[in-house]
């Protein structure tokens, strides 16, 4: 039954990986085009804060506390910046639906309207991470793939595999595939360490540095299948999996096809 | 065995059944046909290979139902060689199969002992002959043949000596020395404490001084990850607490179970997980082993910071880093 | 006499002058081959062994085996401007800039991967009917030194092109030599020529992959094949089969055909893979670094048991006399391993010594009739299934939602307690299976038809089974428990009562079996 579904997974995962880009590129420029605008106000900006703290008390209070000060099953938001919560408010996570080990990307609950006031209200109240502007995240122009792949292979494949494909952490917590996630969501988790993930500081990993992976994190994204169905990127596995399914499949029924008497 | 039970006994080998194609000329002319299209099949399989090994350019991407976005030029030169084989062996097995002659013949056996004549001849043909040559009597030759073929069988073992050098005490060394600054790895920069905020991580590599280059040997046994946490979150002993600078410590990378690269650190438990064999260490606790195969802590390296304010080494690191050996105490 | 037999004679004459042949080919191409679809699992091996010479041979032309250092130029954008060892780069120009050069590669490492499937399936196949029995012990030896060498150089191939999973894979294994009590730090810094990775252990693993094993290897299946064709072939139990002769097809021209269709049936399914299935995208792993890993690095499937048992091993180690011996390391890497494979070897002769059976045999057991046997088979292959899915026990995670540190506990447990689970089961079930074969013998097939009786009683109406197949389910030895005496005939105890023990023992519950039928009972039905 294990072998079968996870046959299945990595015969339907190439076009479902392809949807799911596709998808995710889609949603990164509609959201782009829609958060590109001019500087606001002063008025503008205290009505969005204003906004951002209904909002939160509506739908994040209970948890993570009336004044953002962290309660036992929430974390603390003080300090942790507009960037943070774009990222988790922006993927979805947040608010959770369910409280397992890990908390899942899902469709978003609020707008990008509604998830920019939120930012904006937490990081109102102490500095931290901004969320990095389309100026910043001109990958194409400012990244290296190849660099961005050495960094990726330093910093990221030993929890996110060598393709990006996600992988194992402890006591069922996992690193997510990076595939298809907007640039914009990989540059702020990056300088906020969401979840298990820890951050990784502008110093240590220079922001041209941190284009370069988005830059090669895309480069993988859309590379084709060079050689035939990708079985998933997860190496070796899959592909013991298919010979003893399908090569050894196809050779033992030739084989009987062969040791049968012609009528 | 009683004689009274009597065992099933064997029918005999059943009549030979003709297959249609023995009588029917009609069946046997379709299986000829058969055949020869299968053949025909492989022909195809061929000029598809040679197409697309010379006309379909390597640059042409298409999109295939479960493949994906896949490459023409390898898929059809692949599909184009699989076809070509393939059907060549289903041709001949189909030919084998119907117009072959498919009668089950009966070939006897022998046993494998030879006859006692033979044995009995054998033995004492043996005795003769090694009677001739006198290995019984002439005990001297013997055990100094003995000697020089035992002797002999050293020499290869010696002459492998120089496939490689003693490690002396080399796998203990690392290159990192008192006052080393660690550098980002890539790109070998420098780090300040303040560069790294509570719950980040940083892998950093001895700063290079006078060497033209890194040598993966030499990565092979100096990565190190640099964390940081809240100072009070450590449960260090006093010693191994002033090995660390402002909440950041330090670790070396290699794994102490089998030398994979271990930088998997959990912001939220404060675990570092080995990826190859999932060995878990505790980072408040000196990277104590909490889970998996390995038997030992990860080596700590001590850190302080220089006059400039970068981070440095305060010493070497006071064990050997990586996987375990004999002498590794010593 | 037409022209074409006139040449044909002539070029015969002039082979049989200088070689006397004529004699030894009229005999073996009326050589006799039984005919079922489990003879042909070792022949997929040996063509695949083919199948990895010519592709192998192709790929030498431009692999460069050395770790010298070079910058990418090649046509793969995401990698140019790196640095990487020659091996790795001349890797990726197989892959990227020969036509079929990729396609190659791919058929190598999947052919590579049928190669080791086959030996085990045909192993299994050898081993569950008994095909390893007096005479066949030394093919038996042969065949488990051929899974073994072809484990080692499965491994060599995995590590050649220098990639970074490649490279994790020497690592893991140089920790293994390091960890060899003594010697290991000097066994390893031979292995490499110095420190780890260094610069020479490619080339020279590169020898050992390309001349040295396949030499081997040559030889051992020459052998393997020279002594299954004198020994001639073994046969199922069947109307005519008997231990004394053997019932097939002759080599010409129809078993030719077949076994020569097959090897194209083989290089075909291979080259099938290769076109549509992916295998080591080494571009994507990038060049190998100590520093870097990647989550999931696991082996080829063939070592994945070996890397499950590493992973759960406990962590221990001992310090003796400020020396270090990791018992983590030795234990599931070489200990375990070579337990496993030493017995495997010596299998033949536990048994026969068991059985106190010291004859030829040339008919096949069908599985159900050895249950000991068969139970010990099912047994060894749950322990190496357990080990393999903890190889593999990251991916296994994340595929079905668990937590790798439920996966390695099941695993830590499983791999003590499903094995002896299976061997009760699978007994049981063979056992089961022997019933139903006296059943059927004794009464018949049930055809479904109902039959009323006079007094309304309804009996489902039962067809006699022919007399082959009778035959056939009956055709098997049910040779008695060995009758093992602790005393001997003047009242003294023998030497060694502690091993004629477990002799008896052994021997006792390798004879359990449900009596087959026999004409006597048979007779006795009809009389009801």
């Amino acid at each position: 039954m294990k072998k079968i579904s996870i046959l299945r997974r990595s015969a339907f995962a190439s076009p479902l990986l392809l949807v799911v880009a596709l998808f995710a590129i889609g949603t990164t420029f509609s959201v782009a085009s829609a958060t590109d605008k001019a500087e606001l106000t002063v008025a503008q900006r205290s009505a969005q804060i204003a906004e951002g703290k209904q909002i939160f008390l509506k739908g994040c209070s209970s948890c993570h506390g009336l004044n953002l000060e962290g309660a036992a099953i929430a974390p603390s938001l003080i300090g942790v910046g507009a960037a943070s919560v774009d990222f988790q408010v922006g993927t979805g996570r947040m608010p959770v639906a369910d409280l397992s080990q890990q908390i899942a990307r899902k469709e978003p609950i609020y707008n990008e309207a509604q998830t920019a006031a939120l930012a904006a209200y937490v990081a109102s109240t102490a500095p931290g991470p901004e969320i990095p502007t389309e100026a910043m995240l001109n990958f194409e122009r400012d990244g290296n793939t190849a660099e961005g792949g050495t960094l990726f292979r330093t910093n990221c494949a030993m929890c996110h595999n060598f393709a990006g494909q996600g992988g194992a952490l402890t006591q069922g917590k996992y690193a997510p595939s990076v595939m298809g996630v907007e640039p914009k969501h990989i540059y702020e988790a990056m300088i906020t360490g969401p979840q298990a993930m820890p951050v990784f500081a502008d110093k240590t990993i220079t922001p041209a540095e941190k284009l370069s992976i988005i830059k090669w994190i895309k480069a993988a994204e859309n590379e084709p299948q060079l050689g035939g169905a990708a079985l998933g990127r997860v190496g070796p596995v899959t592909e013991g999996l298919l010979v003893w399914t399908l090569g050894l499949g196809l050779l033992i029924g030739v084989a009987v096809w062969l040791a049968t008497k012609a009528r | 065995m009683s004689n009274e039970i009597e065992a099933i006994k064997d029918p005999g080998l059943p009549a030979h059944v003709h297959r249609k194609a023995d009588s029917d000329p009609v069946a046997e002319k379709r299986a000829e046909r058969q055949v020869a299209i299968l053949f025909l099949i492989s022909a195809l399989g061929t000029l598809l290979f040679i197409f697309a090994y010379y006309f379909i350019p390597e640059d042409v991407f298409f999109f295939f139902p479960v493949l994906g976005n896949t490459n023409a030029h390898q898929l059809f030169l692949g599909l184009g060689l699989a076809m070509a084989l393939f059907f060549i062996g289903a041709a001949a097995i189909h030919w084998a199969k119907t117009l072959m002659p498919d009668e089950e013949v009966i070939a006897m056996r022998h046993t494998m002992r030879s006859d006692d004549e033979d044995r009995d001849a054998l033995v004492s043909t043996v005795k003769e002959r090694a009677g001739a040559a006198g290995l019984g009597r002439r005990s001297l030759i013997k055990r100094s043949m003995g000697l020089s073929l035992g002797l002999i069988g050293l020499s290869p073992i010696v002459l492998l000596r120089d496939l490689g050098p003693l490690p002396g005490d080399d796998l203990s060394k690392t290159s990192w020395k008192a006052g080393t600054r660690l550098v980002t790895d890539p790109g070998d920069r420098p780090i300040r404490p303040a560069d790294l905020e509570v719950g980040a991580v940083a892998q950093v590599l001895p700063e290079l001084r006078g060497k033209e280059k890194r040598h993966l040997d030499d990565i092979a046994k100096d990565a190190v990850l640099l964390i940081r946490l809240r100072p009070e979150e450590f449960q260090l002993s006093p010693e191994r607490l002033s090995w660390t600078y402002d909440g950041i410590i330090a670790f070396s990378k290699i794994c102490s179970h089998m030398g994979c690269a271990v930088a998997l650190y959990e912001q939220t438990t404060k675990h570092l997980l080995c990826p190859c064999h999932q060995s878990t260490f505790d980072v408040p606790r000196a990277a104590k082993v909490i889970f998996g195969p390995s038997a030992r802590a990860l080596p700590q390296l001590a850190i302080t910071i220089d006059a400039e304010g970068y981070l440095i080494a305060q010493r070497p690191f006071t064990e050997p880093v990586g996987p375990s050996f004999w002498g590794r105490l010593s | 006499m037409t022209a074409r037999e006139r040449v044909a004679g002539t070029v015969a004459n002039y082979v049989d002058e200088r070689t006397g042949a004529a004699k030894w080919v009229k005999k073996n191409l009326t050589k006799v081959f039984p005919d079922h679809w489990s003879f042909l699992l070792g022949e997929i091996a040996l063509y695949s062994f083919i199948i990895l010479l010519l592709s192998g041979t192709f790929l030498t032309f431009w692999f460069d085996p050395s770790a010298r250092e070079v910058i990418y130029d090649g046509s793969y954008a995401p990698l140019q401007g790196l640095h990487m060892s020659a091996a790795y780069e001349s890797t990726l120009h197989i892959s990227f800039e020969v036509r079929g050069g990729l396609l190659m590669r791919q058929i190598h490492h999947w052919s590579a991967l049928i190669f080791m499937a086959a030996i085990v399936v045909h192993l299994m196949r050898v081993y569950f009917t008994g095909a390893f029995r007096k005479p066949r012990e030394f093919n038996w030896i042969i065949g488990i030194g051929l899974l073994t060498l072809g484990i080692v150089e499965g491994f060599l191939g995995y590590s050649l092109p220098d990639d970074l999973l490649s490279g994790t894979g020497i690592r893991i294994a140089e920790a293994i030599i390091q960890a060899i009590p003594v010697v290991g730090s000097y066994l390893s810094y031979f292995a490499f020529g110095g420190a780890f990775p260094g610069e020479a252990f490619i080339p020279r693993i590169y020898t050992v992959h390309v001349l040295l094993l396949p030499g081997i290897f040559l030889a051992l299946i020459t052998v393997h094949l020279m002594l299954v064709w004198y020994q001639k072939h073994t046969q199922w139990p069947g109307p005519g089969r008997t231990e004394k002769n053997v019932v097939g097809y002759p080599l010409m021209p129809a078993y030719m055909a077949k076994a020569g269709g097959f090897f194209f049936i083989v290089f075909g399914v291979t080259a099938f893979l290769g076109a549509v299935a992916s295998i080591n995208p080494v571009w994507l792993y990038g060049p190998y670094n100590p520093g870097q890993v990647s989550a999931g690095s696991q082996p080829d499937w063939y070592m994945g048991w070996l890397d499950g048992l590493v992973r759960m091993s406990p962590p221990i180690e001992t310090y003796w006399f400020g020396y270090t011996i990791s018992w983590n390391i030795l234990i599931p890497g070489l200990i375990v391993p070579g337990i496993l494979f030493t017995g495997m070897a010596l299998y033949p002769f536990i048994e026969s010594w068991i059985t106190g059976d010291k004859r030829e045999h040339h008919l096949l057991d069908r599985p159900r009739n050895v249950p000991n046997r068969t139970a010990l088979g099912v047994m060894s292959l749950t322990f190496m299934l357990v080990a393999l899915i903890n190889g593999g026990n990251d991916i296994i995670a994340t595929t079905f939602e668990l937590s790798i540190n439920q996966v390695m506990w099941f695993s830590r447990i499983a791999i003590f307690v499903l094995p002896p689970i299976a061997f009760v089961i699978t007994k049981r079930i063979c056992l089961s299976l022997q019933r139903a074969d006296r059943e059927l013998v004794l009464h018949g097939r049930e055809t479904g038809r109902l039959l009323m009786l006079p007094h309304g009683e309804f009996v489902e109406v039962h067809e006699p089974i022919s007399p082959e197949l009778a035959w056939k389910l009956t055709a098997h030895e049910q040779a008695p428990a060995l009758a093992l005496e602790d005393v001997d005939a003047r009242g003294v105890r023998r030497a060694g009562g502690l091993k004629n023990k477990l002799r008896k023992r052994m021997s006792e519950a390798n004879a359990e079996s449900i009596a087959k039928p026999t004409v006597n009972d048979l007779k006795e039905i009809e009389h009801h």
